[in-house]
C-alpha cells in the first residue's frame, strides 16, 4: 500500500466513525457510502473552500443536489471542521440542524438545501453565470447528482444548455450506483458528451482516479465525471 | 402609449445599465426586445432557451451568488410550469428574485387556455414571503419594477395588456389608495380592473380602493375603509381567479361583521377564443356584469 493509499484508507475509516454517530452502525453498506470517496477527494484535494472561506465570494462551490442519504456529506463537512462532530448524533431529530435532507440555511458549509431531485444542476448553472457576471472566473462550481436523479427532466434542461453555453466553471459529479430503473443505455457520460461537455467515467472508490478526473483540464467546456460504485441492489 | 411588457423591456434595459447587481434570465420570450441589452451586458442577460425549469433554477443560482435575478416569460410558464422551482430555488434557499410575467389571464384569448394563467396568484399564495404586484398601467409597472429591482425580497410582477386609461399609483407605493369614498360598501379594484370597476360603481355610494400591490395585502386600508360602516360589505375585483383574495380580506376583518364577494376569472374553462373584451364579458368583468353582481350583493343598491 502506498503512502497516499494508506492516508486515504485512514480518512475513510475516520469518516466511517463519524457516520456511525448518525447511523448507530459501525459498518455501512454501499448505498450509504456511495458518495463517500468522491466527496472526500473533492473536499480534501480539489475544492478551494474551508470553514474560514465558507462565505468568501471567490470560494469554490459544492452543491449536493442528491440530498438523499446525506450522512457521508455531513461526515465530510464535520471532518473538515465546518461544524462540530457533536452535531452528528442528533441527525434527523427535531432540534438538530442536520436533517435527512440538508437545509442550507441550517448547515454551515452547505451551499443549497436539497432533497427534491433535479434542482442542483440548474442552480449550479445559475451560480456559474452569477460568478461570471461579477468577474469571478476563478471559482469552480461542483454539483453532485445520482444516476437515478438524472431521470429528472430539469437536469436535461441544464445539461443541454451548459454545453453550448461553454460554462467551463461548471462541474457535475454523477454517482452511478445503477439505481435508475430504466438505466442509461449508451452510458451516462455519452449524454454529457453529446451536449458538448468534457466527460469521463472512473471507479468511484479509487481516490487517485477520482482526483485525476476531477483535476483534468477542460478548456471552454463544462466537465462531467461519472463515478461508478457498487450497484445499489447488488 | 407603450404596453406594460414594452415598458418592462425598456425599464429593465436601463436598470441593467445602472445596476451591476441585476441579471436578467429569459426563456426565449421577449428576447428580441432585449437584444441591445444583451449586447451591452452579455454576462447579465441570459437566454436559456425554451427551458422554464432552468429559467427559475438558473435565476436561483444567480441569487446564490449575491446578484438579483429578474426572470421573465408568460405567466403560465413562469409560475405554473416550474412552480416547484419557484418554491424551492428561492424561498427554501432563503434568497430573493423578481419574477415578471406577461400574458396574465386572458391577454391572448385566441391562443386559448394553454396561454392563460388565472391561477398564478393563488398558487403564489401557498408560499411564504412573495410580494405580488399587479400594475394597471405601464407607468405603475415601471415604478413597481424599479422598486423591486432595488430590494432583496421575492417579488412577482404580473403584467397585462389590459390597462386603465391613466395611472393612479405611479409612485409605486404599496398601500391601497381610496379613489372614491362612500358609505354603502367597499370595492377593491386590483390593477387593470380599475376602469371597469369605476364605471360599474358610477352613482353607487361605495368606497373604491385601488390596489397594485396585493401581497402583502393592505389590511389596514381595508379596515379603515370598512370602519366607517356598521357592517362591512366588501367586493374584491381581481383580474385572475375569482376569490383569490377573499381569505386575506376576511382575515383583515376578523373583528368586524363582514361579507366578502370575490369577483374575477371563473375556474371553469371557457373553451372560447376571440378577443379580450369578449372574455371579460364572459367572466362578468365588464362594467355591466360587475354592476349587476355588485348590485345583488350590496344592500340598498339601485340596479
Amino acid at each position: 500500500m502506498t503512502t497516499t493509499a494508506a492516508a486515504s484508507a485512514d480518512a475513510i475509516r475516520e469518516l466511517d466513525r463519524l457516520m456511525a454517530q448518525m447511523t448507530g452502525d459501525e459498518k455501512h453498506g454501499p448505498a450509504a457510502t456511495s458518495t463517500l470517496d468522491a466527496l472526500w477527494v473533492l473536499y480534501d484535494r480539489v475544492l478551494r473552500v474551508s470553514p474560514a472561506t465558507a462565505e468568501a465570494p471567490d470560494r469554490d462551490r459544492f452543491l449536493l443536489s442528491k440530498g438523499h442519504g446525506p450522512m457521508a456529506y455531513y461526515a465530510v463537512l464535520a471532518a473538515k471542521g465546518f461544524f462540530p462532530e457533536e452535531w452528528l448524533p442528533g441527525f434527523g431529530s427535531y432540534d438538530s440542524p442536520l436533517g435527512h435532507h440538508p437545509d442550507a440555511t441550517l448547515v454551515p458549509g452547505a451551499e443549497i438545501g436539497s432533497g427534491s431531485l433535479g434542482h442542483g444542476l440548474p442552480l449550479a448553472v445559475g451560480a456559474v453565470h452569477g460568478l461570471r457576471a461579477q468577474g469571478l472566473t476563478g471559482p469552480r462550481v461542483w454539483v453532485l447528482i445520482g444516476d437515478a436523479e438524472l431521470d429528472e427532466g430539469s437536469n436535461h434542461e441544464a445539461l443541454a444548455y451548459a454545453g453550448p453555453a461553454g460554462l467551463e466553471q461548471l462541474h457535475t459529479l454523477v454517482i452511478d450506483n445503477a439505481s435508475a430503473t430504466h438505466g442509461w443505455p449508451g452510458g451516462i457520460a455519452s449524454r454529457f458528451e453529446a451536449a458538448g461537455w468534457s466527460a469521463e467515467t472512473v471507479d468511484g472508490r479509487d481516490h487517485e482516479a477520482l482526483y485525476a478526473a476531477f483535476s483534468a483540464p477542460h478548456p471552454g467546456r463544462p466537465r462531467a465525471v461519472v463515478a461508478r460504485v457498487e450497484p445499489k441492489d447488488a | 402609449m407603450d404596453t406594460m411588457r414594452e415598458r418592462f423591456v425598456s425599464t429593465t434595459s436601463q436598470l441593467l445599465d445602472e445596476d451591476a447587481r441585476l441579471a436578467l434570465v429569459l426563456a426565449e420570450i421577449s428576447k428580441d426586445g432585449f437584444s441591445a441589452a444583451h449586447r451591452r451586458h452579455p454576462d447579465r442577460v441570459i437566454n436559456v432557451g425554451i427551458r422554464e425549469q432552468l429559467l427559475i433554477g438558473a435565476g436561483g443560482g444567480i441569487a446564490l451568488t449575491g446578484l438579483r435575478p429578474i426572470m421573465h416569460t408568460f405567466a403560465s410558464f413562469l409560475v405554473e410550469r416550474p412552480f416547484e422551482q419557484v418554491k424551492l430555488d428561492f424561498g427554501h434557499q432563503g434568497t430573493g428574485g423578481v419574477l415578471v410575467s406577461a400574458g396574465a389571464s386572458y391577454d391572448w384569448p385566441a391562443g386559448g387556455f394553454t396561454h392563460m394563467a388565472p391561477g398564478d396568484v393563488a398558487l403564489l399564495d401557498t408560499l411564504d414571503g412573495w410580494s405580488v404586484q399587479v400594475p394597471g398601467h405601464p407607468d405603475e409597472a415601471e415604478a413597481l419594477l424599479r422598486q423591486s429591482a432595488a430590494r432583496d425580497d421575492r417579488v412577482y410582477i404580473r403584467l397585462s395588456l389590459q390597462t386603465n386609461a391613466r395611472a393612479h399609483a405611479s409612485d409605486g407605493k404599496p398601500g391601497f389608495r381610496a379613489l372614491r369614498e362612500g358609505r354603502g360598501g367597499v370595492v377593491i379594484a386590483v390593477g387593470p380592473m380599475l376602469d371597469h370597476v369605476l364605471a360599474a360603481a358610477e352613482g353607487l355610494d361605495v368606497t373604491v380602493l385601488y390596489a397594485t400591490t396585493v401581497r402583502p395585502f393592505d389590511s389596514a386600508a381595508l379596515r379603515a375603509a370598512a370602519g366607517v360602516q356598521n357592517a362591512a360589505d366588501v367586493v374584491i375585483v381581481e383580474p385572475y381567479l375569482a376569490g383569490t383574495s377573499t381569505a386575506v380580506a376576511s382575515e383583515a376583518l376578523t373583528d368586524v361583521p363582514h361579507r366578502v364577494l370575490g369577483l374575477g376569472v371563473a375556474r371553469r374553462e371557457l373553451r372560447r377564443y376571440g378577443r379580450m373584451d369578449e372574455h371579460l364579458t364572459a367572466h362578468g368583468l365588464d362594467p355591466r356584469g360587475l354592476r349587476a353582481r355588485m348590485a345583488r350583493f350590496l344592500p340598498g343598491t339601485p340596479r
